[in-house]
């Protein structure tokens, strides 16, 4: 750092201390940049806080599970050092079913329950989709590479893409590039008898995605969650103690102690340009910071459309912004239990994890129906985790607390979530009851926060977890928008590092890594005059 | 004649299974090479699922397939087919008519169209002109595909290399937007790709159409959006008529194909079904037809879809169980039915205006996309759809050949109905109940429909299986669906026409590219049959 820091005065100023935000900034400042962090909320995290929703008890607000962020990273920003605890790691999934024996299945262990053809079939297909996983992570966790340029490094780039999945071996790379484009309704059908064990390995295909199991392109998002798990290491689930809010935390101290500014309460209004490039922000509050480069961690259409501005962009750009569908469809149920919750059959182990309610990839499917039409299904499926089985400090002593995905729950309810909250609330319940009978009774408050709410909550346009649905036309270089799909926007100084962003959301940091790459890939604009 | 045959003059060159257009088709481009070919037909007429035939009275119901719009115009220069008797007239409009009255107009021109557009939404019809656009680029980039082979990226030879290299080179001549732009028209849903373009539900309904006839997909289905090049496809080649009928009913195009074969000097023996392809020592040499009959041939070339082909009339012990396995794994779903109707007098439209040319053509009832989608969400549950979406012509306007005087002839394609019901098989009184669902649909936008059903076929996808032979009677021979095209179709390492048997080659929509009477895969077949033969380039 040569210059003396003014207080108003930095070399990049990242909008919103989201995790990718904050992961970004942290980067940044650890390679020697000024850098500030404007954050609207009172703490820092975005959608990845922990935050009390009933008196004394906790509960992550979004993701309330982490195993998609890189080992490499946590270990480079030393989060455990800056306080992150685990209060769970290696976490099994369990599919429950009404009225059978749950099914639990973990990494590389066959599942219990399951007919001799099926468990066998369940080894082999996981083993060859972790090789596929391992063959496109690369390809997942670096900066996607434009087309049809005449630039080396793009060309190389996408070289070693193809020659990646070429090193498959010939029956690999055929296999790949068939399912590939397939829905994971056949898939699972090619292989598999159980509607159980179909219905939970469909349902990490579709969970945060405007698909159900027979859309095209589910097994591409399988197979992108499962790049996402290898390109992190293949740790498994874990839980963060003090829940995901407590990694924002240590990211935010690590980004702090290598000297990176941190404001919260403080809302950006605009993205300011002076001769064609982005020189600061302005707050809400009037106040005016210069910076070098200013990296959004606001969703697109968000950042393009309200920060920055349609007349800074041409017309074709914002059209393709405009078009992004970001309308999300899965909401969180939080309920506080005044005692552990009574889930029929299931292990001590089996409750420290996640457990699915998605009992066949018809129930899902179904589910999928009624989201098409703006409605939601009176059988949702979902994906249920309690926390405080592996973290007392989220719940009164002996108290729980119980945190569910449930899907679908379009953004555009045709009712109205006015009068859509509670109807849905209780057909999550219903569910909820066949599977753990008696636990209406334990319940002493509920709170629901449907994509609406988490839009207005987190300020994310249309109030999607990944900023953006993901699917063939909006992943790689077509993420968020052709144009915009190396973290940099078609306007000088100005990048994106958050989850609308190539590789999307989950809480992975990736994308927030990435756009700390271009930023730095950049020329240093004082440097090169000065020099 | 070839010297390849000069030697053993009896001994046929090639046996074609299946007279079906592709199989006809593959038929005369050998034939006009110099081979001996023979086409075994199952049925007593020619033409599988291109056919025109009486079923009532003197009543011609071109009772499968009915509108003679992706043939390749190619194809039909080569082979002389207009010499041999086939005559296209265009369509004169069209229509989508609103479940509470009105409609929109269809038109060939498109500034007229555009008007029509602007009737519904003025927004829209301005979208329309780049929409056109974008779609007319995307036909231009397709068209020169459809009559090639397509290469095999996991192969190292020349050939796939080089034709590898085409593609890349026509992508990437494409310059960056347009490849992006192009990545995501073949990846999109139709809802999705019309979304981004118009505001009118009418008018994306009317446009969606095309990408649900005959696939196991609804419009929100992403993988859809490509389907919709198809009402552009004709204007590329600039033919009048791509959308048209055939003179005569769609069995002309068979006779036509079947003239033009048997002028060549090729022979075809219909009533003769194939029961197995004779193999020995990893080769293909003959078949054995139902009666016991044994025809040597040098090659045998299949019309059949690729799961009867290698899994009924082969031996599995003919063939290597990882081929055998992706057999087994393509898709070919029934997802179609179609009715035949004869009537006494033409029904009226009230929404329609008098003396247009809407009822001219293909007339819709579907206005919403979500209607669509509704649609198939019941094929899913495994029932027909209770508001399906229909296709439906009344040829015999504008062909008075195909009925008596002053009677007329309608076709109605229906999207969905499923092979299997979830109920059970299908029965008498289940097709009934799905045709009154059709006759229904229609009756609503036509008060006196009903009092002019002389006669009406009901046709399912069990019944166009057992007639025509098709898998669960998809029309296409195996769905369109990402996995399934180009170097997938239809099945990884063998989407060359070529199978693992020496001597043995796939011409049926089965292969690339795929369905609709468009004769591509028998052309494309025949040229890499003479390729292999060192008979062409």
């Amino acid at each position: 750092m040569s210059n003396a820091p003014n207080p108003k005065q930095f070399d990049c100023a990242v909008i919103g201390a989201g995790h990718n935000g904050l992961v970004c900034a942290a980067l940044l400042a650890g390679a020697g940049r000024t850098v500030l962090v404007l954050e609207a909320g009172a703490q820092v995290g975005g959608a990845s806080i922990t935050r009390e929703f009933a008196p004394g008890y906790k509960v992550s607000a979004g993701a309330h599970l982490l195993h998609l962020m890189p080992a490499d990273l946590l270990r480079t920003l030393k989060l455990e050092s800056h306080g992150l605890q685990w209060a769970g790691q290696q976490l099994p999934t369990t599919a429950l079913i009404a009225g059978a024996p749950p099914l639990t299945f973990n990494h590389g262990v066959s599942m219990e329950g399951l007919s001799a053809a099926d468990a066998s079939a369940l080894g082999a297909y996981q083993e060859r989709m972790r090789r596929f996983a391992a063959a496109i992570a690369p390809i997942f966790s670096g900066i996607p590479p434009r087309l049809g340029t005449d630039a080396w490094s793009d060309r190389l780039s996408l070289l070693r893409m193809a020659w990646r999945i070429r090193m498959l071996g010939k029956h690999d790379m055929r296999e790949l590039l068939r399912i590939g484009g397939m829905n994971v309704y056949d898939l699972l059908e090619e292989h598999f008898d159980s509607a159980a064990l179909k219905g939970a390995l469909g349902f990490d295909a579709v969970l945060g995605a405007n698909f159900g199991p027979r859309s095209p392109g589910t097994v591409l998002t399988l197979l992108y969650r499962l790049a996402a798990e290898s390109a992190a290491g293949d740790t498994g689930l874990s839980q963060p103690k003090g829940g995901m809010g407590a990694l924002c935390e240590a990211i935010a101290k690590a980004a702090v102690a290598a000297g990176a500014v941190i404001r919260t309460q403080s809302t950006v209004a605009r993205i300011l340009i002076e001769a064609d490039r982005a020189c600061g922000v302005l707050l809400e509050s009037g106040e005016r910071i210069d910076a070098r480069q200013v990296i959004s961690n606001a969703d697109p259409k968000t950042t393009f459309l309200k920060l920055l501005g349609a007349a800074y962009l041409d017309a074709g750009f914002v059209r393709r912004v405009s078009h992004i569908r970001s309308q999300g469809l899965a909401a969180k149920i939080h309920l506080a239990l005044d005692r552990r919750p009574p889930f029929a059959g299931v292990a001590e182990a089996a409750l420290k994890g996640r457990m699915l309610s998605a009992p066949s990839l018809g129930a899902i499917e179904h589910a999928y129906n009624h989201a098409k039409y703006g409605e939601f299904s009176t059988a949702p499926t979902m994906e249920i985790t309690v926390p405080s089985i592996n973290d007392a400090t989220l719940a009164p002593a002996g108290k729980h607390v119980l945190s569910a995905i449930v899907q679908y729950a379009p953004y555009a309810l045709k009712q109205g979530w006015g009068s859509g909250r509670q109807r849905f609330l209780d057909a999550s319940l219903d569910v909820l009851e066949t599977l753990a009978p008696g636990l209406r009774a334990c319940i002493t408050a509920a709170e629901v926060l449907t994509p609406a709410d988490l839009e207005k909550e987190f300020r994310g346009s249309g109030g999607h977890w990944h900023h953006g649905d993901l699917a063939f036309d909006q992943i790689l270089m077509m993420r968020p928008v052709p144009g915009a799909g190396q973290y940099r926007a078609p306007v000088e100084g100005l990048f994106l590092c958050g989850a609308g962003c190539h590789p999307g959301g989950g809480v992975m940091g990736i994308a927030g890594r990435n756009a700390a790459l271009q930023v730095l890939n950049e020329p240093r604009h004082n440097d090169v005059m000065t020099s | 004649m070839s010297g390849a045959s000069a030697a053993h003059p009896e001994e046929l060159d090639a046996i074609i299974v299946g007279a079906g257009h592709n199989g006809l088709v593959a038929g005369c481009y050998l034939a006009r090479a110099g081979l001996k070919v023979l086409i075994l037909e199952r049925q007593p007429y020619i033409g599988g699922a291109a056919v025109s035939r009486r079923v009532y009275e003197d009543f011609t119901y071109s009772n499968c397939s009915y509108v003679c719009s992706l043939l390749r115009p190619e194809i039909m220069r080569t082979l002389e087919l207009p010499k041999f008797g086939l005559q296209i007239i265009p369509y004169e409009g069209g229509c989508t008519m609103m479940q509470e009255g009105g409609h929109l107009a269809l038109y060939d021109n498109h500034d007229a169209l555009r008007r029509e557009i602007g009737r519904h939404s003025k927004r829209d019809a301005e979208a329309y002109d780049r929409y056109s656009r974008d779609v007319m680029r995307q036909c231009k980039f397709i068209k020169p595909l459809l009559m090639r082979e397509p290469p095999d990226p996991a192969s190292f030879k020349p050939r796939d290399i080089q034709e590898l290299l085409y593609l890349g080179r026509r992508l990437h001549g494409m310059g960056e937007e347009r490849m992006y732009d192009t990545l995501r028209f073949w990846t999109m849903s139709a809802a999705d790709f019309l979304d981004e373009y118009f505001e009118s539900e009418i008018v994306k309904a009317h446009f969606a159409g095309s990408s649900i006839i005959g696939t196991a997909l609804g419009p929100r289905s992403p993988g859809t959006a490509y389907v919709l090049l198809h009402h552009y496809m004709g204007d590329i080649d600039n033919t009048v008529g791509a959308w048209g009928f055939a003179r005569g009913g769609m069995g002309a195009v068979s006779n036509a194909l079947g003239a033009s074969f048997t002028a060549s000097g090729g022979a075809i023996r219909s009533a003769a079904p194939v029961a197995k392809v004779l193999v020995r020592g990893g080769r293909a040499h003959g078949v054995t037809l139902v009666n016991g009959e044994e025809i040597k041939a040098r090659l045998v070339i299949s019309n059949l879809d690729v799961r009867r082909t290698f899994l009924e009339t082969i031996d599995a012990q003919d063939l290597p169980d990882e081929f055998l396995h992706s057999v087994r794994n393509f898709k070919i779903r029934g997802s179609s039915g179609k009715l035949n109707i004869a009537l006494d007098g033409l029904p009226r439209f009230p929404a329609i205006p008098a003396g247009s040319p809407s009822t001219r053509g293909d007339m819709h009832v579907t206005d919403t996309i979500e209607m669509m989608e509704r649609a198939y969400d019941d094929w899913k549950d495994g029932r027909w759809s209770r508001a399906p979406y229909i296709d439906m012509l009344i040829p015999s306007q504008i062909d008075p050949t195909m009925t008596p005087n002053g009677k007329h002839y309608m076709s109605v394609f229906v999207q969905y109905c499923p092979y299997q019901l979830a109920d059970g098989p299908w029965s008498a009184a289940k097709r009934q109940a799905f045709g009154d669902t059709v006759i229904n649909t229609i009756a609503r936008h036509s008060p006196n429909f009903k009092d002019l059903i002389l006669h009406a076929e009901i046709r399912t996808p069990w019944d166009i299986e057992n007639e025509v032979g098709l898998t669960e009677g998809n029309i296409f021979q195996g769905e369109l669906t990402m996995d399934q095209l180009l170097f997938n179709r239809p099945v990884p390492g063998y989407a060359q026409y070529r199978s693992p048997l020496k001597g043995m080659y796939m011409c049926g929509s089965s292969t690339h590219p795929g369905g609709g009477v468009m004769g591509a895969p028998g052309a494309n077949a025949a040229r890499a049959v003479l390729r292999d033969l060192r008979l062409a380039h």
